[in-house]
């Protein structure tokens, strides 16, 4: 019925088939889908830029507007990936820019990005809107310097979680006066900034919703640039600290009476550093709140976040440190009756094993928050009974991440492995699509990620399992397996090389200090083209290079249209 | 399972042979062992479980040929932070942290005070035992309907108001920052604080 429509009448009921999947989809239909979809296709989402080439995307494409793109894979967060593996984002931007797609949005995450990228990045696309780099490194404030000088239409441009080389330029005064069009500025990642140009520059963006500003600007700008940014909806405070000549409660009042003139804030970040007696500020502003991220706020006492939360009525997400403890998770509990995501990240890594929360916070979290559907958990213990609580207390997980900071930690109450409280996790919560694993666990908590976890997309594994089985439970029960990642457990070729067609149906696998040996890995990679199977190996032993049944220390594999790729360095292997 | 046998046979050995120093002392194995336990690098591919980290029933045998266990071994990527995240994390401090919260802590019958800085305990626990170092003597056991049983002692402190509380009723956080002074009540005083003796 739809080939008697003309192209512009299923362009048009495209245009409401939003999501990435959904429009893949379509262009699996037949030809003709396929030849609409893609050049009325404005957003693209490539998940591993060595899947597929610039050049290819701008082929299929030539509409594209809107990229995202990530590098290294996710273990590169936790210093897993030696520098210089890879995810350079040059060669996508030189290609983009040769070709006369019109881009508008560019997203880039775990890539690096040079000072010449965003430079080219800059000057290439006239009606160039948003820049949002998460995770990424390898530029430094003379590339920002680019953006804001020659982006003249520039909404967005939010800097995440970055290695940022802060050079002495005062980067944030290029942009030109003419610059009115800013909606989202995030710096907190840099230690320094202008404050003159900042407070001119809020000045002149009255269309500005998110604002994230860094450690450099204290209580007294703050207060400024509020005055002239009501209308925020995403305020990241940055340090929350008094200038040392200021006249404490002068500066309190005004920044109490300016902030009760921020109606609009919904989001609330920052405080890197805090002044405890200036933060019943924020007090009516609490009152609206959606999501409050405190998670890098150590200078906040316990009692005080407590005090704070219980503001927070109508928070659905909540990130914070763990020593709000698991007394302030109970006020958490009682209070914030509508949250779906809570991250509890730890103030004290390394400690020696001072019990933050525990087992009993997270149930707590549980009994009073129904609604919960992300949680990032660190903490020093947990236990069966307790997971086997939550599991019948929240069924509506998507995201589960729990972490014992004391690797393969058995209950401690029963001294068991954690299979059952996991199992229940995945029982209850039938759609969940993301899990990672800890606490001491053997194959049969795979075997029931196998069986039960039907949704699940991305499963990350550290010590865990007993035998192969364990790794095969999940590929084989896991049909919407997307991302694969494990560390530190005992599974091995067998594995590996039970069902190799199992891993172009998934973007990536990543194995480290497992037992696969190089000789499982070169069987994989001649049986499967399409797959990069890429060895890290950062030690010089030559030696041992060539031994196949030496144990591989990393491996990351991933299914690509375009082969080896070629700027893998010296310590990285393209088997084929 | 093959080397573990042999590593037991090479003790064996190794009780038998002559060589020079101390008896007892058996410095091949303790390194080994640290140095599994030091970092996640597999010193060789074999030994890998032996030092592992999994609460397998092979650690108990392994745990009395390990020297002394690093408390908290720092192993690569663990736990799973991010590292922006673990370099922002250490909080400047702003001039009121930095400064500790000094309390005077005095003793019937103790001929002079000491002082103590209250940031320095991370809690109830420690910070008893702290006292109980300090002047030599024994706190009972905290519960909260009955105060401290089975000591004659019973640690107090002035609050904010002037008023004398039993350490303990109040969250930590709380006592640390009404707590003006510290006081240990001795005898028949400490009775009426619920002190059974």
């Amino acid at each position: 019925m739809m080939n008697y429509f003309p192209d512009e009448v299923l362009e048009h009921v495209f245009d409401f088939v939003t999501s990435h999947r959904d429009r893949n989809a379509v262009s699996l239909v037949c030809k003709l889908w396929y030849r609409v979809e893609r050049f009325s296709r404005q957003r693209v989402f490539i998940g591993n830029c060595y899947a597929i080439s610039p050049e290819r995307l701008i082929a299929r494409f030539p509409g594209v507007k809107a990229l995202t793109l990530k590098g290294k894979p996710h273990f590169a967060d936790f210093n897993l990936v030696p520098q210089d593996w890879g995810g350079y984002v040059q060669p996508w931007i030189e290609a983009l820019a040769r070709s006369r797609i019109g881009l508008e949005e560019l997203r880039l995450k775990r890539m690096v990005v040079s000072d010449e990228s965003l430079d080219v990045l800059s000057r290439s696309f006239t009606n160039f809107k948003s820049l949002v780099l998460v995770s990424c490194e390898g530029f430094t404030t003379d590339g920002l310097a680019a953006i804001a000088a020659n982006c003249r239409f520039l909404r967005e441009l939010d800097l995440q979680e970055n290695e940022i080389e802060e050079k002495k330029n005062h980067w944030l005064g290029c942009f030109p006066d003419s610059c009115t069009s800013l909606v989202s500025l995030n710096f907190a990642c840099l230690k320094e900034i202008n404050l003159a140009a900042l407070e001119r520059l809020v000045a002149r963006n009255p269309n500005l919703k998110s604002l994230k500003l860094n450690r450099a600007v204290p209580i007294e700008a703050l207060q400024r640039i509020l005055m002239r940014a009501p209308q925020l909806v995403d305020l990241g405070t940055g340090s929350f600290v008094l200038d040392r000549d200021s006249d404490d409660s002068e500066t309190y009042r005004k920044l109490k009476a300016t902030i009760q003139k921020c109606r609009s804030i919904r989001n609330l970040s920052g405080f890197l550093e805090v002044a405890p007696r200036c933060l019943p500020a924020v007090y009516p502003i609490c009152l609206n709140l959606t999501y409050l991220n405190l998670s890098y706020a150590a200078g906040i006492h316990g009692s005080e976040l407590i005090k704070l939360i219980r503001f927070c009525g109508k928070l659905q997400r909540l990130w914070i440190l763990d020593c709000i403890g698991d007394k302030g998770l109970e006020v958490v509990a009682s209070t914030c009756k509508d949250l779906q995501e809570l991250r509890v990240f730890p103030s004290d890594p390394f400690g020696a094993g001072h019990a933050a929360v525990t087992e009993t916070g997270l149930v707590a979290i549980s009994s009073g928050c129904p609604k919960l559907n992300s949680l990032l958990y660190f903490c020093q213990q947990m236990t069966n009974a307790a997971l086997i609580a939550v599991a019948k207390n929240c069924t509506n997980f998507i995201r589960f991440r729990l972490c014992i900071l004391d690797p393969a930690k058995p209950d401690p109450v029963t001294m068991q492995p954690l299979d059952e409280g996991f199992g229940a996790i995945v029982q209850s919560s039938k759609r969940i699509r993301r899990l990672s694993l800890s606490g001491l666990l053997t194959d049969r908590v795979f075997l029931y990620i196998g069986m039960y976890a039907e949704q699940l997309e991305m499963l990350s594994i550290a010590f865990a399992g007993d035998s192969d089985k364990g790794m095969l439970y999940v590929l084989n029960g896991c049909k919407k397996l997307r991302k694969l990642e494990i560390r530190d457990s005992p599974f091995g070729d067998m594995a590996l090389l039970r069902d190799v067609g199992k891993y172009e149906t998934m973007r990536s696998l990543w194995m480290s200090s497992c037992d696969v040996t190089l000789g499982g890995c070169k069987t994989l990679a001649k049986k499967m083209p399409r797959l990069n199977v890429e060895i890290i190996n950062e030690n010089d032993q030559m030696e041992f290079a060539h031994e196949d049944s030496q144990k591989v220390e990393k491996m990351y594999l991933y299914r690509t249209l375009v082969g080896p790729r070629k700027d893998a360095p010296e310590f990285v292997w393209t088997l084929v | 399972m093959e080397s573990k046998v042999a590593y037991q046979n090479e003790l064996n050995l190794k009780a038998t042979e002559l060589r020079l120093g101390l008896p007892g002392t058996d410095i091949e194995s303790e390194e080994q062992a640290l140095s599994c336990a030091r970092n996640n690098k597999r010193p060789l591919p074999d030994n890998t479980k032996e030092c592992g980290l999994k609460g397998s029933s092979d650690d108990a045998q392994h745990s009395d040929h390990e020297a002394a266990p690093p408390a908290k071994a720092q192993i690569v990527g663990w736990p799973p932070i991010r590292s922006y995240r673990k370099n922002n994390l250490q909080p400047k401090k702003t001039e009121a942290e930095a400064s500790g919260i000094y309390v005077k802590v005095s003793m019937d019958g103790a001929p002079y005070l000491r002082k103590i800085d209250l940031r320095v305990y991370k809690g109830y626990p420690e910070l008893l035992k702290a006292l109980e170092n300090m002047f030599k003597f024994t706190i009972g056991e905290y519960s909260e309907r009955e105060g401290y049983k089975g000591s004659e002692f019973a640690p107090t402190y002035e609050d904010k108001d002037g008023d004398w509380m039993l350490v303990g009723d109040v969250p930590w956080d709380m006592f640390m920052s009404s707590c003006k002074r510290l006081r240990i009540m001795k005898g028949s005083e400490a009775r009426g604080l619920g002190c059974g003796v």
